[in-house]
């Protein structure tokens, strides 16, 4: 990657930015996806990778004519071969950490491969093949506008106890989430993703969520079917070394959230803070006055003497 | 009667509640986790295989999404809200689920040359205030300071109160200074070898501004014209007194020393020229001399009149 102190040093302040926003950053930019197919593709592989280019817009970058030399990417990445370069060269390009592509041959039809980078190297790559598809055109209703947030559902128990379908949610959800904003227009939130895992294969659909009127503030969903509906087979899988995951997920120091000393909460949800002393003399220590319980001397003292031994009088009468 | 129409009442308000509810709950056996500030939702409950292939899978789908998005809907709806231009929006929290980055975190950068240099001198940032030089008040700064020292004449100034930093300049002022408050009005003060002499002393010459107050320069113009027109003399008594006084103390002195200086050089064997000589030379002196003596004759003879 041309970076700013090495190959080119930027001109003008318009490419410094460029580069600067390219270069690694404490909190990231919405991950860039591209979207390519191989030598030989099929129509529903082309009209699959459209559908997914126009669901990722304006974050996706959708190569309609390359032609790849290499037809190793049919005799696919197992162990990884130059394909990378080359991914990796238009990642670099394009400045991005995903990458979709689609291939048709007689061993495996419909095939789409969903990939991420990191540091412009392959961190996880998932092979599904598609069994039925109906694209975005077939199901006549009206869309939702381009690059909305969607809602993504995750439905089955292998997305929680098989450990590639634990990836592919990871993957799946890096590669659909869009931007991480900090509010969310109420109206807006239309666009719901659902992906079941069921018996090895893997549903996806495209909602449109209708927000209707319910007796409280909490609306009731009706849903709407939209856009392109996939039902996939996980196929082949290569996923990073754990280390390299690890490496992968390192956040910055920065952004930790920094923690306040001395204050804590109990089981109610009280705030409680603590306040550190010097050692005090209890002895001197500063009381409410009590005027009435000081004492008296002189003729006060003598009052008091004579009336307590009147009224010793009184009783012994 | 009283308690069970209570109870009846009680039991009613939490049927209307259910009810609207109702529209909005959702059954499920294990509840859901949910991440909102991603907008997921993960339902790991059971999914009822048979019911599946009976129902068509669209259909089942849709109403297993359904319920799915009304439970992440609720949840969202739980954050608090805020109204930014006219339109709700819902507050989302940070995002739970751990995911990769896409490069890895920046590394610190090298210092700079003049990082480097400020560390080892140990010089620190100092902020600047924003405050901006004014030039109109940069006069008025100078003015009142030359006003202050002004009034402060009797006091020692101009470097004598050694301030924090002098410079060279104000070292050879004080100096100066020094020099001249000595008895004699620094007439007898030797110079070092190398000492420059003082630069500046003297009377500073003030000028009218060129374009200045229009009225005081014609009135000092017209008065101009009015003293040349004038046909008497501008006499200074006082000044015109001392000088005849002075003339006639010349005149005495000179008439006596011509005298007595003919006298003697009567009875001597000088030559015409030699006495011509000595007579100007004699005279020469007796009238410097008469010049020399004169304010001091003349004072002299003010005095005995």
């Amino acid at each position: 990657m041309k970076q700013k102190e090495g190959v080119i040093k930027p001109k003008t302040k318009r490419a410094k930015r460029f580069l600067d926003n390219r270069a690694p950053k404490l909190t990231e930019n919405v991950k860039n996806a591209m979207i390519m197919k191989g030598g030989n593709t099929s129509m529903t592989v082309t009209q699959a990778l459209k559908d997914i280019y126009a669901l990722k817009k304006p974050s996706a970058v959708l190569y309609k004519n390359i032609t790849l030399k290499y037809n190793i990417f049919i005799a696919l990445p197992f162990p990884i071969t130059n394909i990378f370069c080359l991914q990796e060269f238009f990642s670099k390009k394009t400045d991005s950490s995903l990458f979709l592509f689609g291939s048709h041959n007689k061993k495996r039809p419909n095939n789409l491969i969903f990939g991420r980078l990191f540091d412009f190297h392959v961190l996880d790559m998932i092979e599904l093949g598609i069994e039925k598809y109906n694209s975005l055109s077939a199901i006549k209703n009206s869309k939702c506008p381009e690059g909305t947030k969607p809602m993504l559902v995750f439905a089955g128990e292998a997305f929680d106890h098989d450990d590639d379908h634990k990836r592919l949610k990871s993957l799946l959800t890096d590669f659909f989430r869009g931007p991480v904003v900090p509010s969310v227009r109420l109206a807006g939130l239309e666009h719901v993703l659902h992906f079941t895992a069921l018996e090895g294969k893997i549903y996806m659909r495209s909602y449109r969520s209708l927000l209707k009127k319910s007796g409280c503030r909490t609306p009731r969903i009706e849903l709407e079917e939209i856009g392109p509906s996939f039902d996939f087979v996980l196929r082949r899988t290569h996923l990073a070394s754990d280390d390299l995951y690890k490496t992968a997920h390192r956040q910055p120091k920065a952004l930790k959230p920094k923690k306040k000393k001395n204050i804590s909460h109990d089981t109610f949800g009280t705030k409680f803070g603590r306040l550190h002393m010097q050692k005090q003399d209890l002895a001197k220590l500063q009381t409410r006055k009590m005027k009435g319980l000081r004492k008296r001397r002189g003729p006060a003292a003598a009052a008091e003497g004579e009336t307590s031994s009147k009224t010793a009088k009184v009783e012994v009468e | 009667m009283a308690a069970c129409s209570i109870e009846d009442v009680l039991a009613k308000a939490e049927q209307d509640e259910a009810e609207k509810l109702r529209s909005i709950t959702v059954q499920k056996e294990l509840d859901l986790e949910f991440d909102i500030g991603n907008l997921v939702a993960y339902d790991k409950n059971r999914i009822d295989i048979r019911q599946f292939r009976e129902q068509k899978k669209d259909d089942f789908l849709r109403s297993l999404a359904r319920d799915n998005t009304q439970l992440l809907i609720n949840e969202i709806w739980k954050h608090p809200t805020e109204r930014v231009e006219e339109v709700i929006v819902v507050k989302l929290p940070e995002p739970t689920t751990a995911l990769p980055r896409e490069k890895p975190p920046p590394k610190p950068r090298p210092p700079t040359k003049w990082e480097e240099f400020a560390k080892l001198k140990g010089i620190q940032k100092k902020k600047k205030t924003n405050l901006v030089w004014d030039d109109v008040a940069k006069n008025e700064l100078h003015r009142l300071r030359n006003i202050a020292r002004a009034q402060k004449i009797k006091v020692p100034g101009v470097g004598l109160t050694p301030t924090a930093q002098q410079s060279t300049t104000d070292l050879s002022r004080a100096v100066n200074v020094a020099k001249v408050s000595t008895a004699s009005a620094g007439k007898f003060q030797d110079r070092l070898p190398k000492e420059k002499a003082p630069r500046n002393t003297g009377k500073k010459r003030k000028f009218q501004p060129v374009i200045g107050n229009f009225s005081s320069e014609k009135q000092r113009q017209l008065d101009l014209l009015k003293v040349m027109d004038s046909k008497k003399p501008r006499l200074d008594v006082n000044k015109a007194v001392n000088k005849q006084m002075r003339e006639d103390d010349r005149e005495e002195s000179a008439a006596k020393f011509r005298k007595g200086g003919k006298k003697g050089r009567k009875g001597g064997n000088f030559s015409g020229k030699g006495k011509g000589g000595k007579g100007k030379g004699g005279g020469g002196k007796g009238r410097a001399g008469g010049k020399g003596q004169g304010p001091p004759g003349g004072k002299k003879g003010a005095g005995k009149r």
